[in-house]
């Protein structure tokens, strides 16, 4: 394949966003640094997920957080309860997470709009709740140790092996994203997203996809859940809970509802805002809600699809 | 059978203010089909200013008016600053933007007051009325009648005067009502003036109950949401059904099952009758014509 | 002419304070805070910033520590672990700190805790579970009294009454968990018996239904409610709404006058174990801790024009003790200080005496817990406690 066709192909941004993740350390001074990539790509991947599921089939999720309780627990309750090693309790985990995704999918997807954002929004205080009450299993609300995960006999720890799994898996994460895109499940689900009506009557089974890319989307989060709890060797219900759902929601739309790359950078700056803004002491809180909802106002499609639209200004 | 009566309620007091919340939602979707998730605030800012003006010195009466007009100026220039400039953007932005407004009101709220709860005099004072074995506070029932008084006027409003009128259609379509000469913006300020002072007169009420913080209005805001959804956003009877009826379930829950697990009891149910009956229990059957 | 002389000498002026600040900032000693001024444990972490605030002006104002002046540097992890983790680091990465006190809550405490560890930069901890202390670790230390020690101290009192079987309301918060499942298994070893238990929500608006429950429960003599914040407060009215007459104890966590404010007349006759700093003004004159708490009490309270809080106490004395103990390693080299810290002995604070050892990163024992009983709308001490 000559390198044209290659830069052609949707392997481009997968190969942006690898360069980034290899080239960014250089810049690195600490191991502070690290630890704030890692998160930043952590949380990207669960935001890719819910990406698909709001900005690609436009179901909205106030729940999503939900999930990423489910994958984290499952490498906490795995190893101190069950004895299983820890990289079989992400897989576990993952497992969990799409069952339950599909066991709460089947009857609420069936909602529209705000009901369905209701009906998640209960789904993640439930998971939340059990999380906090049922603490012979969780350690309630104080949380629980997290074994920190060992591959071949050696222990994975400190921010910046961390910092690597992260950008790998969400390079991982980004190509799979994108290859379902193009496919004809996520074909069908721009369809969906543009008219449900309409896909029906093409002969889409509507249920059907939405319920898998919802049983993805959790997935995504469970697989980010597990990693924030090994990465952090601590995990308490609040990663769970209903701020932790808006924060994803808002990574969503800041960087660009539907735009993959949008994910990593609504993650990056909803991660990198609070540390930049600790300069303003009580002030902190009330200009994050003003910046959130200025780059909401003026930049409404999201970061990426607004300066996209710049560019090809720009360019013409 | 005491105790049934006594969950009641304690179901019914806080009810009351969940419906009270919710149907400040109300009016801003009827309006604009936008969810305010500014709306706890909107509470907090009621008996948060009121406890300061009245710690400032000013008579409780003239601080809760003073409260009510700081609210609604509030209301009016979230219209004006945040949402207007953003019509036409999707409905999950919008609701980014109240989210936005809801943090920064949060963030002015922890500055300007402080991080301590507060409380306020209740209407009829502190003792409670007895019945059957039962207790009850004065102020649980003040909040009850203001829910009836507002639900009342909202209805009077929307069904019995031209202006109430020009909100619904505003609803239904922007365009057409702006074509028979109806000021779309003015309508939607007025709604969202209307549900700051609804908030606003909330928060007064069930202060004395509840106590009141800088942070009161995230959980008040996600309650009184659930509960407008569950009796059908859009009509301000089913706001009140609905806080009503998650107040009575975790009262019950907690009496009768388990106290940890109230609120997921509510929840529950809330899931289980959005499934059968994806309008809420009161909402308007949406038809889309393709 | 004469305006570019100006503009010159300011710019040299300029420079020589840029420099001479960045010269004393190098020789200042790095203080690290973490601390929920924000969100949910913000009744723990904001009066513990500003204590922290005042007093480290207050011991710069007299000349620092050795001669050097203390850099406070705050966060707000808003009660979320993840974020105090990565403070934790941020502290130790960037801001290169000497010395950490904070972690308002035991949950962001023990997230931070292998960071420290791992820089070996002793840390105490404002928060109060036990396990904080329990097994000992080489580089943390805590100030408040244990969840386990307020326990003892109300079960001891309730022994005292021949109050025997309890029941028990609990806030479903970590302070409140915590606190309960320690007063679960201290009870049968004080002689309890634990009868019923329920529990709420710590943004609850009415507890009328889990104090119904209790009331109804056969054999109960009292009750305990192990919560802080806005629960308690509307437990002990909603308790006097439903006519309990039960002896009713509140926790630690609810030490403020605040309190007994929001109660109202419901806080009639409510005990709860606090520490000294409570009863400042009614100590007698030979309690050791009398100056201490009495001069705490009004520099807080003019300072900030709120009413002193038993989590502020704490953060003067996690600071008090860092202090005191670069002042005797006459450096901030932290393994020096850390030894100096474990070496503590008779220091007297907000809290207690503490004496520390290597087998005791606390110091404090049940005599620096007063139980207090709320009467015509004022803390008294309870003879003999």
């Amino acid at each position: 394949m000559s390198v044209r066709a290659l830069l052609d192909t949707r392997l481009l941004p997968v190969l942006v966003v690898a360069a980034i993740v290899i080239v960014l350390p250089l810049f690195f001074p600490s191991a502070y640094y690290y630890r704030i990539g890692a998160l930043v790509f952590i949380f990207a991947l669960a935001v890719v997920g819910l990406n698909l599921l709001m900005g690609f089939a436009g179901q909205v999720s106030l729940g999503h957080a939900g999930f990423l309780g489910i994958g984290a627990y499952a490498v906490a309750i795995g190893p101190v309860h069950f004895g299983m090693p820890s990289w079989l309790c992400l897989f576990a985990g993952a497992v969990v997470s799409g069952a339950v995704a599909f066991a709460v999918g089947r009857p609420i997807l069936k909602l529209k709009g705000h009901y369905l954002a209701v009906a998640t929004l209960g789904f993640g205080l439930l998971v939340a709740i059990v999380l906090t009450n049922e603490a012979n299993w969780t350690g309630g609300p104080d949380g629980m140790n997290v074994p920190a995960l060992t591959l071949f006999g050696w222990r994975v720890h400190g921010s910046d092996v961390w910092y690597w799994i992260a950008g790998a898996t969400f390079v991982g994460g980004f190509l799979l994203a994108l290859n379902l895109m193009d496919s004809p499940t996520g074909r069908a689900l721009q369809a969906i997203h543009d008219s449900e009506i309409a896909a029906r009557v093409l002969g889409i089974d509507v249920a059907r996809k939405k319920l898998v890319i919802f049983i993805i989307s959790a997935v995504y989060a469970s697989v980010a859940g597990s990693f924030l709890a090994l990465f952090n060797g601590l995990i308490t219900p609040d990663a769970a809970g209903f701020l932790g759902s808006i924060e994803l929601v808002a990574m969503v739309v800041l960087g660009g509802m539907g735009s993959v790359i949008g994910s990593l950078v609504g993650a990056a700056v909803l991660v990198v805002l609070p540390q930049a803004l600790t300069v303003f002491h009580e002030y902190e809180q009330a200009l994050l809600g003003l910046i959130v909802m200025v780059f909401m106002i003026f930049l409404r499609q999201g970061i990426v699809p607004s300066a996209a639209l710049v560019l090809r200004g720009w360019r013409k | 059978m005491a105790e049934l009566l006594q969950f009641v309620f304690s179901g019914l007091t806080v009810g009351a203010i969940y419906a009270l919340v919710a149907l400040g939602f109300t009016l801003i979707y009827n309006a604009s089909d936008i969810i305010n998730f500014a709306q706890g605030e909107f509470v907090m800012l009621g008996g948060m200013t009121t406890v300061f003006a009245a710690l400032a010195g000013v008579p409780l009466p003239l601080a809760a008016l003073i409260a009510v007009a700081v609210t609604t100026g509030v209301g009016l220039a979230l219209h004006r600053f945040a949402i207007e400039p953003a019509r036409g953007a999707s409905p999950v932005v919008l609701i980014m933007i109240t989210i936005g407004a809801s943090v920064f009101l949060r963030g002015v709220a922890q500055i300007v007051f402080d991080k301590r709860f507060h409380s306020l005099p209740s209407l009829f004072g502190n003792d409670p009325i007895r019945f059957a074995g039962a207790a009850i506070l004065p102020q649980s029932l003040v909040v009850l009648a203001g829910v009836a008084a507002i639900v009342v006027l909202l209805w009077l409003f929307i069904e019995r005067t031209l202006l109430g009128k020009a909100v619904i259609a505003t609803a239904a379509n922007r365009l057409a009502a702006r074509l028979t000469g109806v000021n779309t913006r003015r309508i939607v300020d007025f709604s969202f003036a209307v549900s700051a002072a609804i908030g606003a007169i909330a928060g007064i009420l069930i202060t004395p109950i509840a106590l009141t913080s800088y942070d009161v209005g995230t959980l008040l805001a996600l309650k009184g949401f659930a509960a407008a959804m569950l009796g059908g956003i859009g009509s301000p009877l089913g706001a009140v059904v609905g806080g009503l009826l998650i107040g009575m379930i975790e009262a019950l829950s907690a009496g009768y099952i388990s106290s940890s697990y109230k609120d997921a009891a509510a929840f529950l149910i809330i899931l289980i009758v959005l499934v059968a009956m994806p309008q809420g229990l009161f909402g308007r059957v949406k038809v889309e014509r393709v | 002419m004469r305006a570019m002389q100006r503009v010159a000498a300011t710019a040299v002026i300029g420079l020589c304070a840029v420099l001479g600040a960045g010269l004393q900032a190098s020789a200042q000693i790095k203080v690290g805070a973490v601390l929920s001024v924000t969100g949910p444990a913000s009744f723990l972490g904001d009066p513990e910033k500003r204590t922290l605030e005042i007093y480290v002006d207050e011991i710069n104002a007299k000349g620092g520590v050795n001669g050097q002046k203390l850099q406070l540097i705050v966060y707000d992890d808003a009660g979320n672990a993840n974020n105090a983790r990565t403070f934790a680091t941020r502290l130790v990465e960037e801001d290169k700190i000497d010395a950490m006190v904070g972690g308002s809550t035991t949950g962001s405490t023990l997230a931070m805790m292998p960071v420290f560890e791992d820089a070996k930069i002793p840390f105490i901890s404002l928060a109060g579970a036990v396990q904080i202390i329990q097994p000992v670790r080489k580089w943390v230390f805590k100030t408040p009294h244990t969840d386990t020690m307020a326990c003892e101290k109300i079960f001891a009192d309730l022994k005292q009454r021949n109050l025997t079987t309890v029941a028990l309301i609990s806030g479903t918060d970590a302070f409140g968990k915590s606190m309960r499942d320690q007063c679960v298994a201290v009870a049968p070893k004080a002689g309890i018996k634990i009868a019923h238990e329920e529990s709420y929500g710590p943004r609850d608006s009415d507890m009328t239904p889990q104090l119904t429950n209790i009331r109804n429960a056969a054999g109960v003599q009292a009750v305990v409610n192990p919560g802080f914040g806005q629960g308690p407060a509307i437990v002990t009215r909603n308790y006097r709404q439903l006519a309990i007459k039960l002896p009713l104890y509140q926790s630690h966590g609810v030490a403020s006058k605040q309190f007994i404010e929001l109660a109202g007349p419901a806080a009639e006759g409510v005990r709860l174990p606090a520490a000294a700093l409570l009863i400042a003004d009614k100590l007698p004159a030979s309690d050791p801790q009398k100056p201490v708490v009495v001069n705490y009490t009004r520099t807080y309270q003019q300072k900030t024009g709120q009413a002193v809080s038993t989590f502020g106490g704490h953060a003067y004395d996690g600071l008090m003790i860092l202090v005191q103990a670069m002042q005797r390693a006459k450096s901030a080299d932290k393994a020096k200080v850390r030894d100096e810290i474990e070496k503590t002995k008779g220091y007297i604070g907000t809290g207690g005496i503490v004496n520390m050892s290597p087998t005791d990163h606390l110091g404090l024992d049940l005599s620096a817990f007063h139980m207090l009983e709320i009467k015509n709308g004022d803390w008294t001490l309870v003879p003999g406690t």
